[in-house]
């Protein structure tokens, strides 16, 4: 089969536009999960959807909405929990975490179904999804990414400091549990993309490469969500190429794909926050010794030493000395 | 006009009580400085005052309207007591500065001219003009402090509440800081600040205001840091060593307060 084949085929269409819109969604609303220090929230709805799934198998309803339905309670929960103070956030996520987990296998047995029917949202099936799925997440994941993006400065503002937001006039309250519930939402999005136990990752990795990148929140929501669509959609077409020649799944294709990102933006990263730090300007204070330096080397625009201003003239950055030009000489700053 | 116009305003914390009986009455115009030792309820009753905490009796008015019936937050600004403007994502100086313009702004409108304006008057103020496209997480302490005050600035505010903005900051982060307040006192507005000690912020203070145990100690002149240790404020925290007086065995450990009440 060719590639042009291949994108004719109906299911797989309907996987691209599953793909594209939940790349889009969950890392919008992982960028406020991790400005909050909450990465692992996603995870914790992601195991509560399993029981609200393992109820639509056990009452016949369509498992997707019992697990958005589920899923938005259990945010919630995870959220009083956390603002009442009974529990750290973390604590409030593992106490979910086991017990939907739990809850799922359980009810999933009682139901008379077997696991394999549990594995397709525990790990994604975006190729056997149908048309109306297709729609129900196109809808939602637009849904959250309006919201994130169109409500940007009040989400960032009470996640960034919610005392200050509340002085502000900011309803934080409300904030918070809005982000708790888009959460929910995109996790039941992505549950037919990359399944519920991968869900996080699609949330979360894509924003830990784009910070290694950026100085600002906007960019860094911007390129999170630029990241996800790269890793979901350049996932599926991965995985669909090489299952001609062995058995490769999309989801487990598209959380690989999106962190080979983070490892090779890691590195550069670090070298970008180096540099930043170098060339930070020094502060300009009085040197109150003057200590010479004996120096061969002529210091100047292209002597390849990095020059940052020091008050007013340029330190040359040589071997972790800093050399300022001075009469004939070079002084220790 | 009486800008805060707190009576009798009484905190309780878990069913003890923190702040009791709190008469204070703040003119249009004052800088106040809130000194007292750790624990005597001063950055409660800022708490207070901006409604983190709820009263649990009295009354307090901000700009002649009662807390609960207050939504003018445009004209409050604060600053809260914080180590960093950082979170678990980068975020540029420019935008943690912005979000102080939330007070003003409505829901799904961008930034106008007036906004922008504001902001770089905010940043300009504190000295950081410069910085404004770099992350917050860069920036020293002191720096990022600075951030904090150009946030509640760029709200453009009458009234700014300010709680320790000085701990652990360097002493020309706590002048350049000294140098942006100067310039709020200049501009009229009416300032309230939490320190524990003033460096060079003393000569803008017109009026000390000292508490003790959740109650005003002292209420009047600008008192020098070290006056507001004085034993006779009744503050506990000296920082002269008295020799420690050993109770005997079994018996009641009864200090006498100055006035020889216990």
């Amino acid at each position: 089969m060719t590639p042009a084949e291949l994108f004719s085929l109906p299911f797989m269409q309907r996987a691209l536009l599953a793909a594209l819109f939940t790349g889009l969604a969950a890392p919008a609303v992982g960028t406020y999960l991790v400005q909050r220090r909450l990465a692992l929230m996603g995870d914790g709805i992601g195991h509560v959807a399993v029981t609200g799934v393992a109820i639509g198998l056990l009452t016949g309803a369509s498992p997707t909405w019992t697990a958005v339905v589920v899923a938005v309670l259990g945010a919630v929960l995870i959220e009083v929990i956390r603002e009442r103070g009974h529990a750290n956030g973390d604590v409030a996520l593992a106490l979910l975490f086991y017990g939907g987990l739990a809850g799922g296998v359980l009810i999933t047995g009682l139901a008379g179904q077997s696991a394999t029917k549990l594995q397709q949202y525990l790990f994604g099936s975006i190729t056997t999804i149908s048309s109306g799925d297709v729609l129900i997440t196109m809808a939602l994941a637009a849904l959250v990414v309006v919201v994130c993006v169109g409500l940007s400065p009040q989400l960032f503002a009470a996640a960034q400091d919610q005392e200050f937001a509340r002085v502000v006039g900011l309803n934080v309250r409300a904030y918070n549990l809005a982000i708790a519930v888009l959460a929910a939402v995109s996790v039941t999005v992505a549950m037919r993309t990359v399944g519920l136990l991968l869900v996080s990752a699609l949330m979360v990795v894509p924003v830990a490469t784009a910070q290694q990148l950026t100085r600002s929140f906007r960019t860094t929501l911007g390129a999170a969500m630029v990241l996800g669509t790269l890793a979901s959609v350049g996932g599926l077409v991965v995985s669909a190429f090489a299952s001609y020649r062995a058995n490769v799944q999309p989801g487990p294709t598209i959380v690989l794909l999106s962190l080979a990102g983070f490892v090779i933006t890691w590195p550069v990263g670090i070298w970008l926050r180096h540099r930043a730090r170098l060339r930070e300007p020094f502060p300009s204070m009085e040197t109150d010794q003057h200590e010479t330096t004996d120096h061969p080397h002529v210091h100047g625009p292209e002597c390849g030493h990095l020059a940052v201003p020091h008050g007013d003239h340029v330190d040359y950055v040589h071997d972790g000395h800093r050399h300022a030009p001075h009469e004939h000489h070079y002084d220790e700053h | 006009m009486s800008v805060i116009d707190a009576r009798g305003l009484t905190v309780a914390i878990g069913g003890r009580p923190v702040l009791r009986g709190i008469d204070l009455h703040v003119q249009d115009g004052q800088f106040v400085a809130l000194m007292g030792a750790n624990g005597s309820g001063k950055s409660t009753l800022v708490r207070a005052l901006t409604r983190l905490w709820p009263l649990t009796g009295g009354t307090a008015e901000l700009f002649g309207t009662p807390l609960d019936r207050f939504h003018d937050w445009h004209r409050v600004g604060f600053v809260p007591q914080r180590n960093t403007a950082a979170s678990g994502v980068p975020a540029s100086v420019w935008e943690v500065v912005a979000s102080g313009r939330l007070s003003r702004r409505r829901l799904l409108r961008p930034l106008s001219r007036t906004d922008r304006e504001a902001i770089r008057d905010a940043l300009e103020v504190v000295g950081l003009s410069r910085r404004h496209a770099d992350r917050v997480s860069q920036l020293s302490g002191g720096q990022q402090q600075r951030v904090l005050i150009a946030r509640a600035l760029a709200g453009e505010p009458d009234l700014f509440f300010l709680d320790e903005p000085t701990a652990g900051v360097d002493l020309p982060n706590q002048q350049a800081l000294a140098d942006a307040l100067a310039e709020l006192k200049h501009r009229g507005a009416t300032i309230l600040l939490v320190a524990h000690e003033l460096g060079p912020l003393a000569e803008l203070v017109d009026r000390s205001v000292v508490m003790r145990d959740g109650r005003v100690a002292f209420d009047g002149e600008p008192l020098a840091d070290h006056a507001v240790h004085d034993p006779a404020l009744g503050d506990p925290h000296t920082h002269h060593h008295h020799a420690v007086r050993r109770g005997s065995d079994h018996a009641p450990d009864i200090r006498l307060g100055p006035g020889g009440q216990p």
